[in-house]
């Protein structure tokens, strides 16, 4: 029998969980809401209806990392609670392929936050709108949502089989994110700059594609023994 | 040590409700052997789970597993399903030594547990696709086999709207979807009634031709549905016999 070809696994994966997502609104609500809902507590808790660059900056990737974990936490629930893990165990797909679909759920997840809370945002923290940052800011969301969506997908499956899941899915991924923190918040405050932009160093992209690359190799590599018993 | 040599049995080729192939089961001489058992320990933590477990099954013999609760059958099926590590002896799959050759005897071998490891939110034709597409292979059988187990008309609902009995259908339809030579049975029969039970039985019961590792708690049904019979207590094997030669005085060193 021949191996299954990885794209057309990678490819059903992904097409099951969302279709489980659809099914449920188990996760994108849930990150939904906690990032408008952030968003309007800053506004009222600091007052102001503008922030400086550097502090929106911050308050956007906090706020955005943190709906990503509500994420990260439930993406292999169902493969653990309902024997998706030992079907997929007990076939013969390449076992990184799991992986790679989980990253880009993941990937997916944080697009549909970006286009539900972005523009709360820009209203209640931006005074101007968002529209001249933006095309700057894709190129962060893009590199930035990568480096989340990587460690989510890899620490999810560590944390999915633990007793303490909803603990050690943040302990885990939080510190390794801080690096994409610093880089994309780096990368996003020049764009938010009122009221023209400022250039952006290029040291942040440079860092976060290294993040983005090192990581992915990393966790591509760990994944099979992750999975092991 | 005991080698399984077990009864004979012969059959022809003929067509199955599933479309799969039904192999003639060749002669005892010609047989390999599809397990391979020596003194297999795995433990949970301290707790040792199985010890000393030596067997082989020949291919296209059937292994009736018996014991109380918590014997270790469930474990043993996981090991062979490569699902987890042996902790010592050696264990051989059709040929191969696992954990290494895991990857090799994976796409051969179908599990049926407890579980049936189908997504609640998907329909039975969701998860089989999801499934064929996991096992590189193409969608044509789904139908063939939601036919064989009477679940066509109700593929596309979720499962979780299913009842127990059509579940375990469903999930004797991603067991067979890739036509494994290996079985390896968790109590197939539990929960399903007379009526269900006929309808799973050419499927995965003794003329399917497969090779067969069956946990039960019937014994009569294991004596009769099987070659070989290995009783587990405490994880360690108190016989390993052939299927006739099951009777009380075995059985009261299982039960008591």
């Amino acid at each position: 029998m021949n191996p299954p070809h990885s794209t057309e696994v990678v490819r059903a994966l992904v097409v099951a969980q969302l279709r489980l997502e659809l099914r449920t609104f188990e996760s994108l609500p849930a990150m939904c809401l906690f990032a408008v809902t952030t968003f309007v507590l800053f506004h009222f808790g600091l007052n102001v209806d503008r922030v400086s660059s550097d502090l929106a900056s911050g308050v956007l990737w906090v706020t955005l990392l943190l709906a990503a974990l509500l994420g990260i936490n439930r993406i292999y629930v169902a493969d653990a609670e309902q024997g998706g893990f030992d079907a997929f165990l007990l076939s013969p797909a390449q076992r990184p392929t799991l992986f790679v679909a989980k990253t880009m759920v993941l990937l997916a997840y944080m697009a549909v936050v970006e286009v539900v809370a972005l523009p709360a945002f820009a209203i209640l923290l931006l005074e101007p709108s968002l529209w001249n940052a933006l095309p700057g800011l894709l190129g962060a969301l893009a590199l930035g949502n990568l480096g989340v969506a990587i460690i989510g997908a890899l620490v999810g499956a560590l944390a999915v089989r633990t007793q303490a899941r909803d603990l050690l899915g943040p302990l885990v991924s939080l510190p390794l994110l801080v690096p994409v923190l610093i880089g994309v918040a780096g990368w996003t405050a020049p764009l938010l700059h009122y009221p023209q932009a400022l250039a952006v160093a290029g040291r942040w992209p440079l860092v976060l594609a290294l993040y983005d690359g090192i990581f992915g190799l990393i966790a591509f590599a760990l994944f099979d023994f992750l999975l092991e018993d | 040590m005991l080698a399984a040599c077990g009864h004979l049995a012969t059959g022809r080729p003929d067509e199955r409700p599933d479309g799969a192939r039904h192999h003639p089961i060749a002669p005892a001489a010609l047989r390999v052997n599809a397990l391979s058992l020596r003194a297999l320990t795995r433990r949970y933590g301290e707790r040792t789970a199985l010890a000393d477990v030596t067997l082989e099954l020949a291919e296209g013999l059937t292994l009736a597993v018996l014991g109380p609760n918590g014997a270790g059958k469930s474990t043993l099926l996981r090991v062979l399903a490569t699902l987890l590590r042996p902790h010592g002896g050696e264990v051989e799959v059709f040929g191969n030594r696992l954990p290494a050759g895991g990857a090799e005897v994976r796409g051969r071998l179908g599990l049926l547990a407890h579980e049936p490891m189908l997504y609640r939110e998907l329909s039975a034709r969701e998860n089989l696709r999801l499934q064929a597409a996991l096992h590189g292979i193409g969608a044509e059988r789904i139908e063939a086999l939601l036919a064989s187990v009477s679940l066509e008309r109700r593929g596309d609902e979720p499962l979780r709207t299913l009842s127990r009995g059509l579940i375990q259908r469903a999930a004797v339809c991603r067991v067979l979807l890739h036509d494994p030579d290996l079985l390896l049975l968790d109590e197939p029969y539990a929960n399903l009634d007379p009526a269900a039970r006929r309808v799973l039985e050419p499927l995965i019961g003794r003329e399917s031709g497969k090779t067969r590792v069956v946990v039960s708690h019937d014994p009569a049904s294991a004596k009769e549905d099987s070659d070989l019979v290995l009783g587990l207590a405490r994880g360690r094997p108190a016989f390993l016999i052939a299927a006739g030669e099951l009777d009380d005085t075995a059985l009261s060193q299982l039960y008591g």
